[in-house]
Formats: structure tokens, C-alpha cells, sequence
């Protein structure tokens, strides 16, 4: 236990001290905020520095009236297209807006002229506003005031509320549940890729600098192989963990700063943006929705998926790492790995998160080789107690399955140089005993 | 201090020991020679508890080997390494204290042999910077640091230059002296003369001969001396002579079944008698004659 404990430490602390481990655990988690804040900084740059623009509006219906905002203005004249055309030449006015005559059944031929190409915004606003007025114009017509119609408008929301055995009831939300199961489920796929390869890499490193040789006399292969597969784990976890200390604080933070700075409409704006993304739910409601998560669980079982999928699969690279000279000769053995961690990683986004609760996205959500990512998908959803227990315990078994297997090959690969084993050497390695 | 009996290992259908039997006393430096392939390796990683024997046993004093023993055996082997990117410090620190030695004692005892060998110097460089030789001293104190009472040194000279070499086989002797027992695996037969007490042979999995210098010497005379003659007072017959050089004539005469006294009477009836002198051979030439003698079977 000792030895493993030393060994746990050499591989934790040869990463950490690492420049690339520094760089790569800061700034990675600066890139969100970085991006938004630069998103947010143009904007409030360019609203600041923009002087107002005027378009010029000849309407030939004598029907529009459109409002004028702290960018644009609009300046409603009989002026003739040439002249127009000219004042937005000598620049004069930035655009010039033409509404020839035409039916209201079927408006055609609304043109604008630029100097430039106008902006995404200022389209669908003119579109949007011509629309309305057209639109409304034709109900009067009608006979019908427009008023009525905008009053019997309604909107409709569907809470949803499981209820669970012991009768307690949670407001819940697809669309909450749904981003946590991909955010969980790509942290753990990403880990396990990225720290199972680390894995692999250093038992390569030691096998081809023959520095096993030395370690096997001092301990048991198995100590190496756990104290490795641990202290790589422990590299994962503190990055993690900064990672979580600093995007959730950065993020804090630039909204927090930039919320005051940012004009008003801008704001609407993003909060409307944000409305659609989460569709027919209030701002109150979503609290409610994340208050109805059980967030203890939540961490829970990401914590256990999180170090169960990556143990189970570590095993696994370090087997693979002990059984090559160098990393290229790994690819023949990759498959085994890459294979279900994509089946699960594919499932994820295609069975679970559709519908947890489907016999695929189950099965998915047992089997140890693909539950670690599958079960993230559906835990905010809420999982039948004994379907997470069995998950959890098959979990358990195949990473000790995976380990034995793994030290089998181990404590034989390592030691084996100059030959390139296949899956038949690989199997006598597993049958023999010592 | 250290006795195998009847140590079996195959890999598959190949043969890597057949019965060796082996004892090394205490306080010697005992040369394990054989060519490779020949087993020597995997006798080494048996006696290491990296791998298990097929059937026999391992004794180190007189108690049969058992994990705790790993603190009690230096190792170094051939194909040996450090970690690139570790400091030299850290790394000392790291091997030392997987033998077993706590915090307090390995950070004693590196400074300590730093010191002596003029290594103090490198202490925060990383292996990556330091010559193949330097690193190879690193190894070496490595191997030593925890005071093993036996040493096993696979190959410790190759990859060392000639000062460097000589620095190790001092500091072997000097562990001797100490009463550290040595089992020096190696191809260098002028090393294996220099320093060694005791061999052994292995080829093809066999223990081909055993025992001290002088006696494995001995068991390999071929009774066959050098004579030199001065102005021979009578004629030296032809089919003796090899060489004749002012007056001197050398040849090698076989005893044939006398004692050396009475060939030696024999031949002082044909002049001044300048050498007289019996044929030993070097290890090298036992060694490739054995291992010759085992291949032609």
C-alpha cells in the first residue's frame, strides 16, 4: 500500500509540476469567458462609437410609419429614386428604403439600397415592422381590429412534475435535464480519452526507457500499474476541480461586470435569445426546475461515473501501453477501447437523452463499458434506485474484471520487448500464471 | 548468503533453466557468466521476485525467499533507464524510498554519496541533460543506496568509459570490503578475472561449471607447458620447435603422464632451461571453449 502510495505520488506530482499541466488547466477554462466577454465587449463598443444612422423612406402607399431607434432614424420623404440615391452616394443617409405601390394581398418590390450591406439586424427589423403594419392594415380591412387579436392571444405552459414512490413531487424540465446528462456525459467521455491515453503514454515511457525493469525489483507490477492509474486520476480530479473553481467564478465575474455596462436593449436581447433556447418556460420556473434537482445525487453519481468509467477504462490503456514498445504500435489494440466508449459516447446523444427511459438507453446505462457516459444521460432525469444500483455494482465488477485482466498483461508486457504481440499472445499472457 | 535448488523455468517449449543449482557465499563477488540467451537474465529476475520460478527454490540465508527481501537485494540491471524529465534528486529519492528507506534516510544518504562521487553539482538537473555516463552513476547509487547486503549488477560496465568504468569496479571492491556479497552477471572476461571470487557458467539453460577462480583453472589445465631453451647443448628435435630466435628456442610440450619434475629433468639434458612454465588458461578461452564444447553436443 506504501508503495502504491509513492508511486501514486511520483505520477501526480511529474504532471502537476508540468508547465503544459499549468497552461493547459488555466487557460482552458479562460477560453468561455474570454469569448463571451470579447462578444460583449464589441457590442458595447460599437453601440458606443456608432454615430446615427439615417435612412432615408420614400413610401408610395403613404401606409408605414416606422420607429425610429438609438441607431437608426428614419426620415419619410417623396424624394425620387435618383436623389435618394444620391444622398446615400454622398452619404447623406446610410440606406434608402423604396415601398413602390403595391397590393396589400401581395406586397412585392420593397427595395433597399445601400452603401454597404446592411446588416442582419436592421433587415429583420424592417421586415418585421413592415409586416406588422401590412398585417394589420389587412385586418382593418377586414373588419377586424387588430387589437382584438393581440388580446386573444395566449400562452401555454406545461409544467412538468414527476412524482416519485414516496409521493414527493419535482418540477422538471427536458430541456434542464437534457444539458446536464451532455455536459456530464462529454466531461466523463473527454476524461477518460484524455487521461487514459496519459495513461497509456507513461507505462510506454517506462517500458521503453527501461526504467520497469528497476521498479519491478522494488515492487509488485500491480502496485506500479494502480499507483499510476490513481495518481493520474488524482491529475484529472485537480483539474477538474480548478476548472469548476474558475470557469464558475470567471463567469461570475464578466457577466456580473459587463451586465452593468450593457446597454439595455442588448440585454433584452440576450435574455431573449436565452428564452428561446429553454422554450415556453419563465425565468422563475427554471429556478424552480433546478431547485427540483437533487443535486447531492446529481454530484454524486458523477463523482462515482466520473472515477469508475475512468478506473475501468484506464485499466484497460495501461494494459494496452504494456503490451507495445511505442505508442504507434498501440493503434491495433485501441479498438476494444475506442469502440464502446464511441457507442456510448454516439448512444448518449442518440437513445438517452431522446428518452431515457427506453430498453436501449437501459442496457446502455448497465453495461459497465458503456454506463459511465449512458448513465450520466438519464441520472437528472431520475433513475429507478435499482437500476442505478445495479449499474453502480456491474460498474464496480468490471473494473475489477478490467483491472485483472489488465494486470494479467501487465505484469507480462512490461517486461517483453522486441516483439510485437497480437490478441493471441495477449490471451496466453492473460492464461498463464506467473 | 544466497542458494538456489534446482531452479526450472520455461517460457512456452522454450527452456530458460533446467536444475540450476547455485550457492554464493557470503562476502564474494560471484562472476555469473554464459553467452546470451543462456539464462542468466532470467536466473537474475527469479532471484528479484520479478518473476517466479517454475519449480526449486531460492534461499537467502538459509530462508526462503519472501517479499521483505526486496529491500535486502541491490539490482542493476542491463536494460536500465530513468525517468527523463525527473530531476536527479528526486528521482535518488523516489528509488530509494520504493526499497524501503524513509523520507529522512534517503535524503541523508543521496546528499551523502553525491558528495563522494562530486555529483552534487547536478542535483537539480533533469537525466535529459546529463551525459550517458553521468546518468549511469546516478543508476548505480541508485542501486546501492538502501546498503543491500547482496548486489546483483547485470552488465555494469557497458555504456560506462574506461574512468568511469574504473570508478564502479572501485566502489564494487569497496562494497566487498564492507562485506556486501556481488553477483556480477557479465561478457567481460578480464573483469570477471579482476574481480571476481567465484563463477559460475550457464549455457542453454544448464550450469555448466561452478566454483572459485583457481579451481575452475585448474579443473581446465591442459597440462601443457611453455619451454624456452638457450644453446642447446644437443638437437632439439624438429617437430618440437615453434619459433627460434638467436640462439633460443621456444616449443609447448604436453606432460603426457609424467609429473612436471620429470619433464623437466628430461629437458635440461638439452641445454639451459630459461622458461619453464605451465599453460593456464584465461577465462575467456575456458568460457568459449565450454560454451563451444556444450554447442557441439
Amino acid at each position: 500500500m506504501n508503495k502504491i502510495w509513492l508511486v501514486m505520488q511520483r505520477e501526480y506530482l511529474a504532471r502537476v509540476k508540468k508547465k503544459s499541466f499549468l497552461l493547459a488547466t488555466l487557460l482552458t477554462p479562460l477560453i468561455f469567458p474570454a469569448i463571451m466577454a470579447i462578444f460583449v465587449w464589441i457590442a458595447v463598443e460599437e453601440k458606443d462609437n456608432q454615430s446615427l444612422r439615417i435612412i432615408e423612406v420614400v413610401d408610395e402607399n403613404k401606409l408605414f410609419f416606422l420607429e425610429s431607434s438609438e441607431q437608426y432614424a428614419f426620415s419619410f420623404s417623396d424624394r425620387s429614386d435618383e436623389e435618394a440615391k444620391d444622398l446615400v452616394k454622398n452619404g447623406d443617409r446610410y440606406g434608402f428604403l423604396h415601398i413602390p405601390k403595391f397590393d396589400l394581398e401581395n406586397p412585392k418590390g420593397i427595395t433597399f439600397f445601400g452603401e454597404e450591406n446592411p446588416n442582419m439586424n436592421l433587415m429583420s427589423y424592417l421586415e418585421s415592422s413592415l409586416k406588422k403594419k401590412i398585417e394589420d392594415q389587412r385586418l382593418y380591412e377586414s373588419g377586424i381590429d387588430p387589437q382584438l387579436i393581440s388580446d386573444i392571444r395566449t400562452k401555454v405552459d406545461i409544467k412538468s412534475i414527476t412524482v416519485n414512490e414516496q409521493g414527493e413531487e419535482k418540477v422538471s424540465n427536458a430541456t434542464v435535464n437534457y444539458a446536464i446528462g451532455f455536459v456530464a456525459g462529454i466531461l466523463i467521455y473527454m476524461f477518460i480519452f484524455i487521461y487514459g491515453n496519459q495513461i497509456m503514454q507513461g507505462v510506454i515511457e517506462e517500458k521503453s526507457s527501461r526504467i520497469v525493469e528497476i521498479l519491478v525489483s522494488s515492487l509488485k507490477p500491480f502496485q506500479l500499474m494502480m499507483g499510476k492509474i490513481v495518481g493520474i486520476a488524482g491529475v484529472g480530479l485537480t483539474q477538474l476541480l480548478i476548472w469548476i473553481v474558475l470557469v464558475g467564478g470567471l463567469t461570475t465575474l464578466v457577466t456580473g461586470y459587463l451586465g452593468m455596462q450593457m446597454p439595455q436593449q442588448q440585454a433584452m436581447e440576450m435574455a431573449q435569445v436565452g428564452m428561446e433556447q429553454i422554450p415556453d418556460s419563465g425565468v422563475s420556473e427554471i429556478l424552480q426546475v433546478i431547485n427540483g434537482i437533487d443535486f447531492v445525487t446529481l454530484v454524486l453519481c458523477f463523482v462515482f461515473y466520473f472515477l469508475g468509467g475512468y478506473l475501468l477504462y484506464g485499466a484497460l490503456f495501461a494494459g494496452i501501453g504494456s503490451a507495445v514498445d511505442a505508442p504507434s504500435d498501440a493503434q491495433q489494440f485501441m479498438l476494444p477501447v475506442t469502440i464502446p466508449l464511441i457507442v456510448s459516447y454516439m448512444g448518449l446523444f442518440v437513445f438517452v437523452l431522446q428518452d431515457p427511459n427506453s430498453t436501449t438507453s437501459f442496457w446502455l446505462s448497465v453495461v459497465p463499458l458503456t454506463s459511465p457516459i449512458a448513465m450520466m444521460g438519464r441520472v437528472s432525469f431520475g433513475v429507478p434506485f435499482w437500476e442505478l444500483a445495479l449499474s453502480m455494482i456491474l460498474l464496480i465488477l468490471g473494473f475489477l474484471g478490467t483491472t485483472w485482466l489488465a494486470g494479467k498483461i501487465y505484469r507480462i508486457g512490461i517486461l517483453m520487448h522486441g516483439t510485437k504481440p497480437s490478441y493471441k499472445t495477449l490471451w496466453k499472457w492473460i492464461k498463464t500464471n506467473n | 548468503m544466497l542458494e538456489t535448488q534446482k531452479l526450472n523455468k520455461s517460457y512456452g517449449s522454450n527452456r530458460a533453466l533446467t536444475d540450476v543449482d547455485l550457492k554464493v557465499s557470503k562476502g564474494v563477488i560471484f562472476g555469473l557468466l554464459g553467452p546470451n540467451g543462456a539464462g542468466k537474465s532470467t536466473l537474475i529476475r527469479i532471484i528479484n521476485q520479478i518473476i517466479d520460478a517454475d519449480s526449486g527454490q531460492v534461499l537467502i540465508d538459509g530462508k526462503p525467499l519472501e517479499p521483505h527481501h526486496i529491500s535486502q537485494i541491490g539490482y542493476l540491471p542491463e536494460e536500465r533507464g530513468l525517468y527523463k524529465k525527473m530531476k536527479v534528486w528526486d528521482q535518488m529519492i523516489y528509488f530509494a524510498r520504493l526499497k524501503g528507506l524513509s523520507q529522512h534516510d534517503a535524503k541523508t544518504r543521496i546528499k551523502n554519496w553525491l558528495d563522494k562521487m562530486d555529483m552534487s553539482t547536478w542535483r537539480e538537473k533533469k537525466i535529459e541533460d546529463l551525459s550517458k555516463g553521468m546518468a549511469q552513476k546516478v543508476q548505480f547509487i541508485s542501486t546501492i543506496i538502501h546498503n543491500p547486503p547482496l548486489l546483483i549488477l547485470d552488465e555494469p560496465f557497458s555504456g560506462f568509459d574506461p574512468v568511469n568504468a574504473e570508478i564502479i569496479k572501485d566502489q564494487i571492491l569497496e562494497l566487498k570490503k564492507q562485506g556486501t556479497t556481488v553477483i556480477l552477471s557479465t561478457h567481460r572476461m578480464e573483469s570477471v578475472e579482476l574481480l571476481c571470487d567465484q563463477v559460475a557458467m550457464i549455457n542453454k539453460s544448464h550450469k555448466i561449471l561452478d566454483g572459485t577462480i583457481r579451481q575452475v583453472k585448474n579443473s581446465f589445465r591442459p597440462e601443457v607447458f611453455h619451454v624456452t631453451v638457450e644453446n642447446p647443448v644437443k638437437e632439439i628435435p624438429a617437430e618440437w620447435i615453434a619459433k627460434e630466435d638467436e640462439g633460443a628456442y621456444h616449443f609447448t610440450l604436453p606432460l603426457s603422464g609424467k609429473r612436471p619434475n620429470e619433464l623437466l629433468e628430461e629437458l635440461m639434458d638439452y641445454g639451459q632451461i630459461s622458461r619453464f612454465q605451465e599453460v593456464i588458461p584465461s577465462m575467456e578461452e575456458i568460457f568459449i571453449h565450454q560454451v563451444k564444447s556444450t554447442h557441439d553436443e
